[in-house]
């Protein structure tokens, strides 16, 4: 067992009892923090196998934007802890199916031909000046750069929905016009009187 | 090092003493880069007491001094100031969650640390020397905002939590900006590895600094770093005047202190990455005798040093922002801009070749 193993197993080791403490911690802050500690060790694995780029986007995308408006929101929401656990038995059987199609989903994968240990080995390890971010690069914007844009246009339209959704138009509304602020002139706000001034009596 | 490698080698076996020899090799340049940080995290907090005080006609702390001398006077005020906050008591408030408490702090110095991997100081001075630096240094920065959030949360208290909420939304949209800022700099500089990016700036003079062709960029960056950072006039997050001090209201002693140097620390990494990807980093404005003589990392530390200044200029000189405003110029001024920029840097880069020689521009292409 050489240096990179024993960063493996404890990797992977962290990774598991993390991911597993997001579905078994009863606080929703804790699991919130627990599954950004899971992204973070995922990163690490990610980048044993000199996957540096995606390391990164991880850590930058999941990390440093998604998790942060998650813990935004579960930490402003007042959570009952009785009431959330309430019906979980009569939801078991859902979550048991679901659970079960996705063990399902990872065992053919994992001993289906395509994917088996034999047809994807280790990559061949890349020298120093190989940079993974540009192959990745030229990859996307030639060979899938249709594919991109199609998922570039999915999300932008997800996002104006998500936006048309929660935009309401009161008429009792009040705004700024920034403009209309700088552009006031003087004269338009400041009267200055003279008059003489008053004697005490 | 040889001598120090192959004395490793006998003791701990081939394979496991490289190991170890890298180890040991790492944790003193580790150490080589986070002590002198941390002493200028010290004096920058020295420096920003002084400057200012200037600026309003005062004096600043002139009192403690080194063994007596009569000129120091002042000098010796960060380390009272450190062993003060080492001797004081952390308070943890009783309905505040103890462990997150505690990790708060951690993680908000943890990552303003950590950044600095990356930074080269001069062509061969780099500790980790990766091609996806900018990237490391996005998604580390990306990082200290959990610190805020927690400590704000875990403290159980009004005041803390607002100051973290503030805090976070002001992080998350700044961070946008910031980022399409460094994607014009990537692309004129055709690399992500930060060395790469300075010796891309190379070229006789300061005209080929990215400062030039990239000016609105500069500005952007820039400021979302000052935003980024918490610093006056983005503070809000900490808005002594309405929330007390925000998301460390509730701390005390090295608590405090540690996000306090988390601060400072990252005020200096905006600072560094400003000149390294704007300001030619170690490169001398002018390459002619006089100047070129002088080393490159010092070149390096005065530019940090001038743009630290505006830090603290900023500081002495502007009203808080209104939260309203600090949101409108993040995403209806700062991320148009950017991304304007990146399409017209785009189309510049696809003109032929012919063409852009007769360009203003082909200055810096």
């Amino acid at each position: 067992m050489n240096f990179q193993d024993i960063i493996f197993y404890v990797f992977s080791a962290i990774l598991i009892v993390s991911a597993l403490g997001v579905v078994t911690s009863r606080n929703p802050v804790y699991s919130a923090l627990l599954l950004v500690l899971s992204f973070i060790t995922c990163a690490g694995l990610w980048l044993l196998l000199e996957a540096e780029f995606l390391a990164i986007t991880l850590v930058l995308v999941y990390v440093g934007a998604v998790m942060v408006l998650f813990l935004f929101v579960v930490m402003m929401l007042d959570i009952n802890l009785a009431r959330l656990r309430e019906g979980f038995w009569r939801w078991f059987p859902v979550g048991g199916i679901i659970a079960l199609v996705i063990v399902a989903e990872i065992a053919l994968i994992m001993t289906g031909s395509y994917f088996s240990l034999e047809e994807m080995p280790v990559p061949e390890p890349k020298g120093a000046d190989y940079s993974n971010t540009k192959e990745l690069g030229r990859l996307l914007y030639t060979e899938y750069v249709y594919a991109f844009e199609l998922a570039a246009v999915l999300l932008l339209v997800a996002m104006v929905a998500a936006i048309a959704l929660t935009l309401r138009h009161r008429d009792d509304k009040k705004s700024l016009d920034i403009a209309k602020q700088v552009s006031v002139k003087k004269d338009e706000r400041l009267r200055i009187v003279s008059m003489p001034a008053e004697k005490k009596d | 090092m040889e001598a120090i490698q192959q004395l490793f080698e006998q003791l701990f076996g081939t394979e496991w003493g490289i190991m170890l020899f890298t180890f040991a090799k790492n944790l003193t340049l580790i150490l080589a880069i986070i002590v002198p940080l941390l002493l200028g995290v010290a004096y920058l907090t020295f420096a920003e007491r002084k400057i200012i005080a200037y600026m309003q006609i005062r004096v600043g702390p002139n009192r403690v001094t080194f063994f007596g001398i009569p000129w120091l006077r002042g000098w010796g005020q960060p380390i009272a100031d450190a062993v003060k906050a080492l001797m004081k008591e952390i308070v943890v408030p009783t309905g505040a969650n103890k462990y997150l408490f505690i990790l708060a702090p951690i993680l908000t110095i943890m990552p303003a640390l950590a950044a600095w991997a990356v930074v080269p100081f001069s062509p061969e001075l780099v500790l980790a020397d990766i091609n996806a630096g900018l990237l490391y240094i996005l998604a580390m920065t990306s990082m200290g905002i959990y610190g805020v959030i927690i400590a704000g949360w875990a403290s159980n208290s009004k005041y803390a939590f607002l100051g973290a909420m503030r805090s976070a939304a002001q992080v998350v949209s700044y961070e946008l900006a910031m980022g399409f800022a460094l994607v014009c700099v990537l692309m004129m500089s055709q690399s992500l590895n930060l060395g790469d990016i300075v010796t891309g700036q190379q070229g006789g003079s300061m005209l080929n600094w990215y400062l030039i062709p990239l000016f609105p960029m500069f500005l952007v960056y820039f400021i979302s770093g000052v935003a980024e950072t918490n610093r006056a006039p983005f503070d809000v997050a900490e808005g002594e005047s309405e929330i007390v001090a925000g998301f460390h209201v509730d701390y005390s002693g090295m608590a405090f202190t540690v996000f306090f140097l988390a601060e400072y620390a990252n005020m200096i990494l905006v600072a560094t990455l400003t000149a390294l990807m704007f300001l030619g980093g170690w490169l001398p404005p002018v390459d002619i005798t006089p100047f070129n003589m002088i080393p490159g990392f010092l070149w390096l530390l005065i530019k940090i040093a001038f743009l630290l200044f505006f830090f603290l200029w900023f500081r002495a000189t502007f009203p808080r922002y209104r939260y309203d405003q600090i949101m409108r110029l993040g995403w209806k001024v700062f991320i148009p801009i950017t991304l304007i920029w990146i399409v017209v840097l785009g189309l510049i880069m696809q003109l032929p070749e012919s063409v852009r020689n007769d360009f203003p521009f082909n200055l810096w292409f």
